[in-house]
């Protein structure tokens, strides 16, 4: 009796010791997590990372502050003219200043012109020489074009933002509207030529462009400065993870920014980041991807995965992010306080998650019906040609905030009730896994099925 | 004093500012708002967007037994002062139920039977005392009896004469599927061009409830085809109460002996038949001042004002009579635009599935034999419902995932109850206790739903594919809202099969699980309930 029982504790001693060895094994599994985390310990606690601007010496910070979607009074999705909250804007722009923050981007078009006026209001409280004012000629008007109204629309920003110099100045979104617009906007006019003389006489202390749309504007203009007949202190490009090198597939008038990007580093030129989040699409992926960049990194959000990489560039002077909530605000901060730069490893797991979130746009189904009949009912191509189609006219929408959320949602649900009975949709699939091996597109059926029927549930309980 | 001085110069102002003429309009507001009310109201049970229960809901908490019931007090203050200044205005205006019976009475007045007989089909009739008080004493009865919860079911019988929630009956059972069907056919129009403006709507039809709503039609609209407002006089509790409190209302139609010429038009067009011509007195009770009267008045000897029951017979009784040549105004001959119930359209099928060949079977599910009753979140337990719900169908309409049916058991008759079998009770939704008028549903904010346990989902271990076929299923763990769901092995041995663990402590009822469950909506499975279902939990708590 005594001997069968001792028999059975050494039984359990020996579970438990497996059970530790396991668990030492899990941990060792685990070990580039832990270093990692602490690696985010350090993060959070630091100090923002600077980038020095050769041209003027000018310490900026990686995390610059984009001054296009300010905190409102209202809801911008019910209210067609929301009133600037100048309040939430002076309290952020303190928590910035406080935390190392020290570039503010803004343009006479933002915010419906309001932008200038309001970030004069909330910068002028500080001392001038504790940040840096980008600002841009946003002349896209023709009415705008004469050099009269072009120079009134500089002086205007000076006026705004209560200031007798800019830091940074800005030819904006060269590119639209290809070399007309460029000629029309700042050479026929002499407005490039009025620039340099204001660069000369210390009104504008950098002066760049930003771009986007036709590259060969992009390339002549840095020709130009090859010839020596103007210098760009600075340039701003997009540039995320999916448009390094990906950035066609996205939009068929966009340049991969690594292109972009080499040009402007052999040329020794900073260069300033817009569109880090691709327009708040790489703040939510699916739910697979989220899954591996939280076992990468548990504490981190999704979208501080681009804030990363966008600033890991060392020739990048900043990052720009429009911060509509303190929140957002304190999250940047604390990702680029220090930056900690993606590794190659990563850098190659970001390339990886950049097909994955292409890939994801659209379902690669060409409606085969090799997976029909699913023997639960579901109709598998047709749910999937529903969100294709959706995707494809812009009704799939994943941010209540997106303007036209109301629209999309119901173009989406609407759409699905009619196209796919109830009792056929993606909640219906119990994955059973019978279609995986019959799809000759190897698309993980009961995945994006799930995929789809999450979205559904968000939209169905209003949150995108 | 000086109260009776001061009525005196008031009445004698009235006299003197108000002439017939501008009295007629008091008849031209009361029915333009009386229709709007009435379209209103009507929306409010036959649209499925939610919409009219959204911007004008509240005109379902101003009615005067859905107020008294929720203890809504102000709203009851504010009727009981409305009829004491203006008399049961509230039955010709707001009361959906008083308006659709005038709305008979008019189709009756143009389109019944003969010319010569549509008009001046009236007679005065002593009230039928004895009759409407019995009425309402049982009604207050079986009220009182089904809130102290001796029998849900007396509260039920209750109330079937009740009248919004016997509107609400009809316009849910008769007039939302017509409604439906135009709608549907709108909805195919805009498929073909794809739109997305107008969708289709499942069917929401319950024989149960249309066949009372059906019933109470039928006699509602008999009573108004032949005796006008004979049903409010009678039968409806309200109009018993808001009667016996307008004989003391500020304001009243006062018949003018010295005017009179005794033809005795107003009485025969009076619907309410409280118009004793002979003797030029009026019973108050009765009277909905629905104004007809003035307006019918050759003499104007009808006016509209404050006045002293005794003050009124005695000016009468030293007034000489007068006759006067015929002048016309016939109310019969005005026409207002009535937008009501006409709501036209064809019945459209619904398209037939197109022969695909490629699908497999699928079927509706069977509701569940459950022991005890889910009830919605909000209603708190299944005897507080009984004991509130008037059974006027506004939730089950609002429902937006088609989860409250009306009950068939006797002792909840008509009463929301929750199948999980056209969707499921979502966590964030909270819009059946927003919409009850009565506080049967209470209103819960969401984060209070959504942790509001109404039941616990039990497995069918026999039917359960995961459980008794070994199939990889799951779609009741996937779909959880609260997470009280894991597959597990149903024993030790190696590749057991996995059943579904629910964690009775966690799960709130809400019927995702019961939804979701292949078993029942799959053409392959043979079994027709679903393998989980949620028993309701007798009294709701928070969890």
């Amino acid at each position: 009796m005594e001997k069968k029982d001792n028999n059975n504790i050494s039984r359990r001693r020996f579970l438990k010791h497996l059970g530790i060895g396991a668990l030492a094994g899990v941990a060792t599994a685990c070990g580039s997590n832990v270093v990692s985390e602490t690696d985010k310990k350090k993060a959070g606690d630091g100090k923002m990372t600077y980038r020095v601007n050769h041209n003027t010496g000018d310490s900026v910070s990686v995390l610059g502050y984009g001054c296009m979607r300010l905190p409102t009074k209202s809801d911008p999705k019910t209210d067609a003219d929301p009133e600037i909250d100048q309040e939430a804007v002076n309290a952020q722009v303190d928590y910035a200043l406080e935390h190392g923050v020290n570039y503010f981007d803004t343009s006479p078009a933002y915010c419906k012109g309001r932008s200038e006026h309001v970030m004069g209001i909330a910068l002028s409280r500080h001392p001038r020489d504790s940040y840096f004012i980008a600002t841009k000629l946003s002349n896209f008007a023709p009415s705008t074009w004469p050099r009269e109204e072009s120079i009134a629309m500089f002086e205007n920003s000076l006026k705004e933002l209560q200031t007798d110099y800019i830091d940074y100045l800005l030819l904006h979104a060269v590119g639209q509207g290809s070399f007309e617009a460029l000629n029309g906007r700042y050479i026929d006019n002499g407005i490039l030529d009025y620039l340099k003389e204001k660069k000369e006489a210390g009104v504008i202390r950098n002066l760049g462009f930003s771009y986007h749309g036709d590259v060969a504007v992009f390339d002549y203009l840095l020709e130009m400065m090859d010839r020596g007949e103007v210098h760009w202190d600075f340039v701003q490009i997009q540039l995320n993870y999916i448009d390094w090198n990906n950035a066609k597939k996205v939009n068929d008038s966009n340049t991969d920014a690594s292109y972009l990007y080499a040009e402007l580093e052999r040329r020794n030129i900073p260069v300033v980041i817009m569109e880090p989040l691709l327009g708040g699409r790489l703040a939510s992926v699916s739910a697979p991807i989220a899954a591996k960049m939280k076992q990468r990194r548990p504490d981190d959000s999704i979208a501080s995965w681009a804030f990363r990489y966008a600033g890991s560039h060392p020739g990048v002077l900043t990052v720009l992010s429009g911060m509509t909530y303190l929140d957002h605000l304190k999250e940047n901060v604390a990702t680029y306080s220090p930056l900690d730069p993606v590794t190659d490893e990563e850098n190659e797991f970001l390339e990886v998650v950049a097909q994955e979130i292409l890939q994801n746009d659209t379902v690669p189904c060409t409606d085969c019906k090799y997976c029909m009949p699913c023997p639960y009912g579901v109709n598998i191509p047709a749910i999937f040609a529903h969100y294709n189609k959706c995707v494809n006219d812009d009704n799939v929408a994943r941010d209540t905030r997106d303007p036209h959320y109301d629209k999309a949602r119901r173009a989406f649900l609407v759409g699905y009730d009619r196209t796919v009975p109830k009792l056929r949709q993606a909640s219906r699939c119990i994955a059973c896994g019978n279609c995986l091996s019959e799809c000759p597109q190897s698309i993980d059926i009961p995945g994006r099925l799930r995929e789809i029927d999450q979205y559904v549930d968000r939209l169905k309980s209003g949150k995108a | 004093m000086h109260f009776k001085q001061a009525l005196k110069a008031s009445c004698a102002f009235f006299d003197n500012r108000y002439g017939a003429t501008d009295l007629f309009m008091l008849k031209a507001l009361r029915v333009i708002f009386a229709i709007v009310c009435l379209a209103a109201v009507t929306l409010l049970f036959v649209d499925f967007t939610g919409f009219a229960a959204g911007h004008w809901g509240w005109l379902a908490k101003i009615q005067f037994v859905p107020a008294l019931l929720s203890l809504n007090l102000l709203v009851v203050a504010a009727l009981v002062v409305l009829t004491l200044v203006f008399g049961r205005l509230y039955c010709s205006v707001i009361c959906p139920l008083g308006v659709f019976q005038d709305f008979i009475n008019w189709l009756h007045n143009h389109f019944g039977g003969k010319r010569a007989k549509r008009n001046n089909r009236f007679r005065y009739h002593a009230p039928h005392k004895k009759l409407r008080l019995s009425f309402l004493t049982l009604f207050v009865v079986m009220i009182a009896v089904g809130i102290v919860g001796l029998s849900s079911t007396a509260f039920a019988a209750a109330g079937l004469i009740e009248p919004y929630s016997a509107y609400g009956r009809i316009a849910t059972q008769l007039f939302a599927p017509v409604y439906d069907a135009g709608n549907n056919v709108l909805a195919d129009m805009s498929a073909a061009s794809d739109n997305y403006d107008f969708y289709h709507v499942l069917p929401r039809f319950a024989w149960p409830v249309f066949i009372v709503a059906a019933l109470t039609f039928i006699v509602v609209v008999t009573f108004a085809w032949i005796g006008g407002r004979n049903y409010c006089n009678i039968v409806c509790p309200v109009g018993t109460v808001l009667g016996y409190l307008s004989k003391y209302s500020l304001l009243k139609p006062v018949i003018d002996k010295s005017k009179c010429n005794g033809c005795r038009k107003c009485e025969r067009n009076c619907k309410a038949s409280c118009i004793d011509g002979h003797n030029h007195v009026i019973d108050y009770t009765r009277c909905v001042t629905c104004f007809d009267c003035i307006g019918n008045c050759s003499q104007h000897a009808i006016s509209y004002r404050p006045a002293l029951r005794k003050k009124a017979a005695d000016q009468g009784a030293e007034a000489k009579t007068e006759t006067k040549a015929d002048s016309k105004t016939d109310a019969g001959r005005r026409s207002f635009i009535i937008t009501g119930a006409a709501i036209a359209g064809g019945l459209v099928a619904r398209a037939a599935v197109k022969g695909d060949g490629g699908l497999a079977p699928v079927k509706d599910k069977k509701r569940p034999e459950r022991e005890t009753q889910v009830v919605p979140p909000g209603a708190i337990s299944a005897s507080h419902l009984n004991a509130r719900c008037t059974s006027c169908q506004l939730c089950i309409n609002s429902c937006p995932e088609g989860v409250l049916k009306p009950s068939t058991d006797i002792e909840s008759f008509m009463h929301p109850v929750s199948y999980y079998t056209d969707g499921w009770c979502r966590p964030d939704c909270t819009t059946c206790g927003d919409v009850c008028p009565v506080g049967a549903i209470v209103s819960l904010d969401p984060a209070e739903k959504s942790s509001t346990k109404i039941g616990t989902a039990k497995v069918d271990l026999d039917t359960c594919i995961s459980a008794s076929a070994g199939q990889q299923c799951g779609n009741c763990e996937r779909h959880c809202p609260a997470g009280a769901i894991t597959m597990a092995p149903v024993s030790d041995a190696p590749g057991a099969h996995l059943r579904p663990i629910v964690d009775e402590a966690a799960c709130i009822g809400c019927g995702a699980c019961e939804y979701h469950c292949p078993v029942g909506t799959a053409g392959i499975i043979r079994a027709d309930h679903s393998a989980i279902h949620v028993e309701g939990v007798d009294v709701h708590r928070l969890i």
